[in-house]
C-alpha cells in the first residue's frame, strides 16, 4: 500500500474503510473479554488481524450482493452491514438478535443486509454461493455472490464442487480464500503441494489472484475488478488473500504451533495500523482523526454490549418454532 | 383421464409446474442430454425441448448440485434435484442435512430453502451401492418433508404439492414402480400405473393413504412394500382375514390421524420395510404407535423388514432379502394366533 495510492481516494470513503476495520477489531477483542470474563455462552472463532478481508471485499460489493461466510463470521457480518447490536444479542442468545438467538456465533448473519447465515461446516458454504450465483443468472439480475472461506476449505470436496460447476456455467461468483496459512493448528504447506492457492484457479479454468490481505486497498481493488468481471459475465474469480489470524482459533487457544518470530512479523503488519501509518502521510488526515474515529468506534460497541446484555432470551416455546416454513 | 405409469406422471407434473411457475428447474446428472435417457429412469426425458433455459446438466458432483440447489432456493428458485439412485444422496449428506433442513432454523425464521428433491430406491438387481432404501437417513432430520410415493396418481400430486411448498422436500421413489421404458425398463417391475385425471390437482405431503379396508389387522407399508403389503391382504381374505392396508406415503411427519384411526379398529399392526430392520423408518413407526395407542394395541406392533445386512446381488439371495407377501402373511399369522 503505497502513498500514492492512498492519495487516489476521498479521504471519506478511506476513513470509512479504517473505521469498519476498526470495528470488527474492537467487536472482536471486546467479545473475547466478556468470553473470558465468562458472561457469554457458546463458543466464538475470531478474525483479528484478518480485518482487511472482509471490508476490502465487501466494500466492493452493492447491498443487494449477497456474501457467504464460515465458523470465522463476525467480521465478514460487520463488514456487510450487519449490525453490531443484533450480532451481541445472538451472541448473547436473545431473541431480538439476527438469527432469534437460533444461530449464535458460528451462525451469525441477516438476509436483509446481503448475508446468508453463515456455513460452519468448512467449504459447506461455497456450493450455495454457487447457486445463488446460478439465482442471479437464471433470473438475470446483475448481483454477484461473494464466498469466504479459510485455506483448510480448499482441501474440501465441496470447494471443488462447487468451484468448477461455477466455472462451468460462467456464474457471477468471487471465490474469496482467506489463507490465514493454518486450518486449525495445521499449517497450509502440510495439506497442499502448492505454494499458491490462487493456483487452483487453473484447474478450474477460470482466473485466480494473490493478494496481500493485510492491504485493504489491494484487497478492495482487486474485488472490485473481480466483482466487475463477475457482473460482465466473465466470472467466477478465485482471489487468494493472505492474511493471518493474530488471535486464537477459538477461545483458549494459546496459538502454540505458530512460530513467535512469524507471529510477531505478522502483528507488526496488522491491517489496521498499517493503514493508519499510510493514512496519516495524507495532508488531509492526522492522528487525531484516526483516534476520534476509534473512540466513537468504542462507543458505538459499548452500547452494543449493553444493548446485548439486556436483550429478552427466547421462551421455551420458541424452541418448536422456525423449523418448517 | 389417461393410463400413466409413475415416470410418465412426474414428467408431467414437472412440466406442468415448470410451465405455471418460471422459478421452477430442475438439476442433475444426465437428465437433459439429448440422446440421453432423462436420468436414470426416465422421468425428465424430452423436457429440455420444453425448457432448455430451465434443465441444468451438472457435473458428477451431488454434493456440489444439493448445495447449488439449496443456494438457489434461498435466493427464490424452485430446483428440483434428482440423483440417480438414492444411495447417492449420501454424497450429497452435509449440504442436504447442514444446509437444506438447518438454514430456516438456524436463520431464525428468515430463510426459506423451496427444494424438491427425488430419489429412486429398492433392490433391483445391482448389488449393494445402488440398491439402498434411504428413506431412514432422512426421517427424523427436522426441517425436511419426507414422502415416498407408489402410484402414479400419488407421484403426480405429491410432487406438484412439493414443489409448492416452501420447505426441502424429498421425495422417495422404486425403481419396480417406475413403469420405466425401452432400455430403462426393470425386470420384476410391478405395475404402479393410475389413471390421471385432465388438470391440475395436488397430494397432501402429510397424509397415508388406506389402500384397502379390514377390521382383523393394520399392515403399514410403503413404495414396493405397500403393493406387496396389498398382494398379501388379498391372499389373507382369500382365508378369512380382513387387512387394512395403509401406504404411509408421509414418512416425515407421519399421518397418525390416518394410522390411529386403523390402529384402534384392528389392534393389531405389521410394519412392512424394504431395508435392514435395526435403526429403520419401521423402528420410529412401531415405537409412535406404541407410544400413541398403547390401550387399543391387542398385541405388540410386528416389523417385517430386510436382515441386517447389505443388499446382496445373487437373485436367490434379493429375493430373501426383500420382504415378501408370504413373509407378510406368515407375521399376520403370528399376530392373530
Amino acid at each position: 500500500m503505497g502513498t500514492d495510492t492512498i492519495k487516489k481516494y476521498e479521504k471519506e470513503f478511506l476513513l470509512g474503510l479504517y473505521e469498519r476495520m476498526f470495528l470488527i477489531r474492537e467487536f472482536e477483542e471486546q467479545v473475547k473479554f466478556l468470553f473470558l470474563e465468562g458472561v457469554m455462552p457458546g463458543t466464538i472463532h475470531q478474525c483479528q488481524g484478518q480485518e482487511a478481508t472482509a471490508v476490502g471485499v465487501c466494500t466492493a460489493l452493492n447491498n443487494d450482493d449477497f456474501i457467504t461466510s464460515t465458523h470465522r463470521p463476525h467480521g465478514h457480518a460487520l463488514a456487510k452491514g450487519v449490525s453490531p447490536e443484533s450480532m451481541l444479542i445472538e451472541l448473547f442468545g436473545g431473541v431480538t438478535g439476527c438469527c432469534k438467538g437460533k444461530g449464535g456465533s458460528m451462525h451469525i448473519g441477516d438476509v436483509d443486509k446481503g448475508m446468508l447465515p453463515a456455513i460452519a461446516i468448512v467449504g459447506g458454504g461455497i456450493p450455495l454461493a454457487t447457486g445463488m450465483g446460478l439465482a442471479f443468472k437464471m433470473k438475470k439480475t446483475p448481483q454477484v455472490v461473494a464466498t469466504f472461506f479459510g485455506d483448510g476449505a480448499t482441501s474440501e470436496g465441496a470447494f471443488h464442487e462447487g468451484i468448477n460447476m461455477a466455472a462451468i456455467w460462467d456464474l457471477p461468483v468471487v471465490f474469496v480464500c482467506e489463507n490465514n496459512f493454518y486450518g486449525a493448528s495445521t499449517h497450509v504447506n502440510k495439506v497442499t503441494r502448492l505454494k499458491c492457492i490462487a493456483d487452483r484457479a487453473a484447474g478450474y479454468g477460470i482466473r485466480g489472484e494473490t493478494v496481500d490481505g493485510n492491504d485493504v486497498l489491494a484487497v478492495y481493488e482487486a474485488a472490485q475488478t473481480a466483482v466487475q468481471e463477475c457482473r460482465d459475465g466473465k466470472g467466477p474469480v478465485l482471489l487468494e488473500l493472505e492474511t493471518y489470524r493474530i488471535t486464537g482459533h477459538s477461545r483458549r487457544d494459546a496459538c502454540q504451533y505458530q512460530p513467535k518470530e512469524e507471529r510477531e512479523r505478522w502483528k507488526n503488519n496488522e491491517p489496521i495500523g498499517a493503514f493508519g501509518r499510510v493514512l496519516v502521510t495524507r495532508d488531509d488526515v492526522d492522528e487525531g482523526d484516526l483516534e476520534a474515529i476509534r473512540s466513537q468506534v468504542e462507543q458505538t460497541v459499548v452500547s452494543a454490549i449493553k444493548v446485548g446484555r439486556s436483550a429478552p432470551e427466547p421462551t421455551v416455546a420458541d424452541l418448536l418454532t422456525d423449523v418448517y416454513a | 383421464m389417461k393410463r400413466m405409469s409413475i415416470a410418465e406422471a412426474l414428467r408431467e407434473g414437472i412440466a406442468e409446474e415448470m410451465a405455471r411457475d418460471e422459478a421452477v428447474f430442475c438439476i442433475g446428472e444426465d437428465i437433459s442430454v439429448p440422446g440421453g435417457w432423462g436420468g436414470a429412469f426416465t422421468v425428465t426425458l424430452g423436457l429440455e425441448k420444453l425448457f432448455p433455459d430451465r434443465m441444468i446438466d451438472t457435473p458428477i458432483a451431488e454434493a456440489g448440485f444439493f448445495g447449488v440447489s439449496v443456494g438457489a432456493a434461498v435466493m427464490g428458485m424452485r430446483p428440483i434435484a434428482d440423483v440417480q439412485y438414492g444411495d447417492f444422496l449420501l454424497c450429497a449428506m452435509d449440504q442436504i442435512h447442514s444446509n437444506a433442513s438447518m438454514l430456516r432454523y438456524m436463520s431464525g425464521g428468515t430463510v426459506k430453502v423451496p427444494m424438491v428433491m427425488r430419489a429412486p430406491v429398492g433392490a433391483t438387481g445391482r448389488g449393494a451401492q445402488h440398491a439402498r432404501s434411504t428413506e431412514r437417513f432422512f426421517v427424523g432430520t427436522p426441517g425436511i418433508k419426507v414422502v415416498a410415493v407408489s402410484t402414479a396418481y400419488d407421484a403426480k400430486g405429491m410432487l406438484k404439492a412439493a414443489v409448492r411448498d416452501d420447505n426441502p422436500v424429498m421425495i422417495f421413489e422404486h425403481k419396480l414402480l417406475y413403469g420405466s421404458k425401452g432400455a430403462r425398463a426393470e425386470s420384476g417391475a410391478v405395475d404402479a400405473t393410475s389413471e390421471i385425471p385432465e388438470g391440475d390437482y395436488t397430494v397432501p405431503l402429510d397424509k397415508a393413504a388406506v389402500r384397502r379396508e379390514g377390521s382383523d389387522v393394520t399392515i403399514i407399508g410403503w413404495l414396493l412394500m405397500a403393493h406387496l403389503a396389498a398382494s398379501a391382504a388379498e391372499s389373507l381374505a382369500a382365508e378369512g382375514v380382513e387387512a387394512d392396508v395403509i401406504d404411509a406415503r408421509s414418512l416425515s411427519p407421519f399421518d397418525y390421524d390416518t394410522i390411529g384411526a386403523s390402529v384402534r379398529k384392528t389392534g393389531r399392526v405389521v410394519i412392512v420395510e424394504e431395508g435392514p430392520k435395526t435403526g429403520g423408518v419401521s423402528a420410529e413407526l412401531a415405537a409412535g404407535i406404541a407410544e400413541r395407542f398403547s390401550d387399543s394395541l391387542k398385541a405388540p406392533v410386528v416389523r417385517v423388514a430386510s436382515p441386517d445386512v447389505p443388499v446382496p446381488f445373487a437373485p436367490v439371495l434379493e429375493n430373501a432379502y426383500r420382504p415378501d407377501p408370504p413373509r407378510i402373511i406368515a407375521a399376520v399369522h403370528g399376530l392373530m394366533r
